[in-house]
């Protein structure tokens, strides 16, 4: 049966996509090297667009105030500058409200777009630009460890990873949380208290690794403006052993916290990056694989959820599980040296 | 039936829903279609591999393991049609729930009128409303823009204007989507479905027809203030479903290519399913279809002159679980429990099966909890499918579920239950219906199949009924009384073919069962005491009824409509696990 894959791996070759959300410049370029910070294309957005119902305004039909409109799409507007002038004694003025671009005219009616941002896209991690995706933006190759997550906040930074866990079953509260902590990635453990994710904000930290966080914190944490990346589930979970190793183990590294939200259909997972040196090219991480007897898997749901394990065998036909459900199922040896009858679709390939 | 009329046509299905895939062999045997075998394998919609058609590949593999017959040659495409060996099927259909719901937005002219014929459209297949602009809002056009590009619709949805009626309103609706779809770049256009004033066809197509990803027209969905017509506009936004889909999901293209254009929505191809079977049963009553799937919860119901199908995302059993407390409380979910479970359990239940979906409970515990959420899943899906059943029903309350025979019942919760009781009670609490009524189980989710199958050949739906496809739970009574606990509500026997007899007295508060086995009938007389209503009036019974049995035989609900439970938390449990007892549970 096909099985779905969680990477945590040691040493790897990482390939990444960086897009823009809409169409814009690519900066960057074939075979440069960039930091995590760096930025690799940029664009412009408005957020708000001006509806000018010049007819209306100037009180004549939509034919008649096409005439007198005296812009054209894709003009620039300074604030207050004419877009129609009436006729007559006194004539009525249409100008534009705020610094503007023409977008579409017709109708007896100009749109303009207002209140244009800038949109920077960040390289995310440290590696080589190896292709550049035109007006959209690049893909980066470095190598590294890699850790996925299951949920991220949606931000991106990076920093030196700074390790605050005792064990994977660590609950980050407040008083842990000192100044010397300022502009690091924090692995930090089970979030369960609102004041934790405040107390790193203030610092501010550059972001925080945690195993779980509460339900009643997702909110709060899509919030903060550092990123915020979560292991292995929603609730109360230790970290993965797996995990808990890799990333202990690196700890005052520097590290690329891409903290992006689940998508399962696009493939967007949160992931942390730990940029290391590699003489050659590591493997790629395999996408697909299946479950055999001997293979490393991740629980996904109760009992044992979170625990990694190695599958021992896989039983023939179904099973008949202790909830009463029959299932394909295997065998699986945890760490602890327990064996349960897991069904193949509560686990996870880790590697 | 005349085997003349029947092809030696072997036809494949194939369902691909949220979780799982499932490919379904109906063929010839002895002159009649028949379901063969199914073959069920991971969705494969989603990273890394993002190809359904790899799932049914998988799917139709696993399927050919127990046919022991080649239907995939070596590139792994599907042999089309059969070949002399034996390899090989004449057709194919597809039905497909899996991605997310649709985002829509929904225009009308008039709030109460249009706008809300809109919505109630929407609710036929997997979307989600993202907004809705109406004449009355008070949102300026350029603010509709920025609405629009912000939540980049896929598709919308417009009614409005009675049919030679006033026409300047729609076109100031129409404007602003016009102008945002000009501005979203060409791949994230919405699709456009019209579905008001018939005459304003050539003018919505100027508006609009070339800034839509696809236009479609139905016919107006309300043709006049007081008049609905729904059903028309639903089979073209089935159509239009199924165009985003392909769009959104790799691999639909080539499934639909191999089936020649017989791919439809799930939910749709269960609703011609009920459609057809309400016209084949006839009956005063309803006809009632629900599936509790991960993708969404759906609810079909055929009345005698109007069906109704009500699609619900957000009470889906997986990535919209999460959603869930937005209609319902924890304590909502916890009486329906059978442990004193702590409602954080609940919370992340709900958080990590909408991670994943495909997930099921292998504990008892885990298995309450998920039961639980399920019914009160379910529950809410019918509290608001009843909103539109029609008013001339057949009910014994307008305020309860109308009667409905048979109710048919699919999907992952329900039919991966682990005994048809446990199924059972899920309906009986969820569902609560009253009065006389067959529950089957469709344990190889082939009603939407069968819907499907209808479009290439109608007599395979019929023939495939026939068989065992189906599970027969048996009969259910459920008399609606308000009563005292243990007071006696009615008396029933049941008289077996051979002749032999079983009695029950039912008290109020109880469940009951007499055994009739599968494939035994047997002829079923009840008396009610005062007041209370099996269907027939108050007090008003019934003399030597034929029913059919079914895995659990007759099964008498004695708890009161709407059900009626204990508030206190340690009592509930208690009953409900009696309750479950009764049904066979351990």
């Amino acid at each position: 049966m096909l099985a779905p894959v969680h990477h945590v791996i040691g040493l790897t070759t990482i390939i990444r996509e960086r897009l823009l959300p809409i169409s814009g410049n690519v900066t960057a370029r074939v075979q440069q090297k960039v930091t995590a910070g760096e930025v690799v294309a940029e664009t412009r957005w408005a957020r708000e667009h001006v509806l000018l119902d010049v007819a209306r305004s100037l009180g004549v039909t939509p034919a008649a105030a096409d005439r007198l409109i005296k812009c054209q799409v894709d003009d620039k507007l300074a604030a207050s500058s004419e877009v129609a002038v009436g006729k007559g004694l006194f004539p009525r003025t249409v100008r534009a409200p705020r610094e503007a671009r023409v977008v579409a005219v017709g109708g007896g009616q100009v749109l303009l777009e207002v209140g244009e941002s800038k949109i920077e896209l960040r390289a995310g991690f440290p590696g080589t630009v190896i292709q550049v995706i035109p007006n959209r933006g690049v893909v980066i190759q470095a190598s590294g460890g890699l850790v996925q997550g299951v949920w991220g906040n949606g931000r991106i930074d990076s920093g030196l990873m700074v390790n605050l866990m005792q064990t994977p079953a660590t609950v980050l509260i407040p008083d842990h949380v000192d100044v010397s902590l300022r502009g690091s990635v924090i692995l930090g453990g089970r979030i369960e208290h609102l004041e934790t994710l405040q107390a790193l904000a203030e610092l501010p930290a550059r972001g925080l690794i945690a195993s779980s966080i509460v339900p009643g914190l997702l909110a709060k944490a899509r919030e903060m403006r550092y990123p915020i990346l979560v292991t292995d589930g929603i609730g109360s979970i230790s970290m993965n052993s797996v995990a808990y190793k890799l990333l202990s183990t690196n700890a005052k590294r520097e590290v690329a916290l891409n903290a992006e939200t689940f998508d399962r259909y696009s493939g967007s997972r949160p992931e942390i990056i730990i940029p290391l040196p590699a003489s050659a090219d590591p493997p790629m991480p395999n996408e697909t694989e299946t479950f055999a007897p001997g293979s490393q898997v991740r629980m996904r749901r109760a009992p044992a959820m979170g625990m990694v394990g190695s599958i021992v065998s896989i039983k023939p036909g179904l099973t008949t599980l202790p909830s009463g459900l029959r299932a394909q199922a295997a065998e699986v040896k945890f760490e602890n040296n327990e064996t349960l009858i897991v069904p193949l679709v509560n686990m996870e390939v880790v590697g | 039936m005349p085997t003349s009329i029947v092809t030696a046509n072997s036809m494949l299905a194939i369902d691909i829903g949220a979780a799982n895939t499932r490919a379904v062999l109906f063929d010839v045997i002895e002159g009649e279609y028949r379901f063969v075998a199914s073959g069920i394998a991971p969705s494969t919609a989603e990273s890394p591999i993002r190809d359904v058609s790899e799932g049914a590949r998988n799917a139709i593999q696993a399927l050919q393991g127990i046919l022991k017959r080649n239907l995939l040659d070596v590139s792994r495409n599907l042999i089309l049609p059969s070949q002399p060996d034996g390899s090989g099927v004449d057709a194919l259909v597809v039905t497909v729930s899996a991605g997310p719901a649709v985002r829509t937005l929904v225009v009308g002219l008039l709030k109460d009128v249009s706008l809300e014929s809109a919505r109630r459209l929407t609710e036929s297949t997997y979307t989600r409303v993202i907004d809705s602009v109406s004449l009355g809002g008070q949102r300026k056009p350029e603010q509709q823009i920025d609405t629009i590009l912000r939540q980049r619709p896929e598709m919308v949805i417009i009614a409005g204007g009675t049919n030679g009626g006033a026409s300047r309103s729609v076109q100031k609706l129409l404007e602003p989507i016009g102008l945002a779809s000009y501005l979203l770049p060409e791949e994230k256009r919405p699709a456009v479905l019209f579905a008001g004033n018939d005459q304003l066809v050539d003018e919505v197509k100027a508006l609009v027809g070339s800034l839509a990803s696809h236009l479609h027209f139905s016919s107006n969905i309300r043709p006049s203030l007081d008049k609905e017509d729904i059903p028309p506009a639903e089979s073209e936004l089935a159509q239009m479903f199924i165009k985003i889909r392909k769009k959104q999901l790799k691999g639909l293209d080539v499934l639909d290519l191999w089936a020649g254009g017989h791919t439809l929505p799930t939910a749709f191809a269960t609703g011609r399913m009920v459609r057809f079977l309400s016209n084949v049963y006839g009956s005063q009553k309803g006809l009632l279809s629900v599936d509790l799937g991960a993708s969404s919860t759906v609810i079909a119901a055929g009345f005698k002159d109007k069906s109704v199908l009500k699609v619900y995302p957000q009470f889906g059993q997986g990535e919209n679980l999460t959603g869930l407390l937005n209609y319902t409380s924890l304590e909502d979910i916890l009486r329906w429990s059978t442990l004193d479970i702590p409602p954080t359990a609940i919370i992340d239940f709900l958080h990590q099966k909408a991670l994943y979906p495909a997930t099921i409970p292998a504990t008892k515990e885990d298995l309450v909890i998920a039961q639980s959420v399920a019914k009160q899943a379910l529950f809410l899906a019918m509290l608001e499918a009843r909103k539109d059943f029609p008013k001339d029903a057949a009910f014994i309350k307008p305020t309860l579920t109308p009667l409905f025979d048979p109710i048919i019942a699919g999907g992952a919760a329900l039919s991966d239950a682990s005994r048809p009781g446990q199924s059972l009670l899920l309906l009986l609490d969820s569902v609560q219906p009253v009065g006389i009524s067959t529950v089957i189980l469709d344990q190889n989710n082939l009603m939407p199949l069968l819907g499907a199958a209808g479009s290439v050949n109608n007599i395979l739906p019929v023939h495939v009924l026939e068989t065992g496809a189906f599970l027969s739970v048996g009969t259910v009574v459920c008399p609606v009384v308000t009563a005292k606990y243990g007071a006696t509500i009615l008396k029933a026997k049941v008289v077996y073919d051979t002749g032999a007899e079983a009695n029950v007295d039912l008290k109020y508060g109880f469940l009951e069962v007499l055994p009739l086995g599968s494939g035994e009938s047997g002829k079923l007389t009840i008396q009610p005491a005062r007041g209370v209503d099996i269907g027939f009036g108050p007090g008003r019974g019934v003399k030597n009824l034929q029913i059919n049995g079914g895995a659990l035989g007759v099964v008498f609900d004695g708890r009161g409509r709407p059900l009626d439970m204990p508030s206190d938390p340690v009592r509930r449990r208690e009953l409900i696990k009696k309750w479950d007892w009764t049904l066979g549970g351990g």
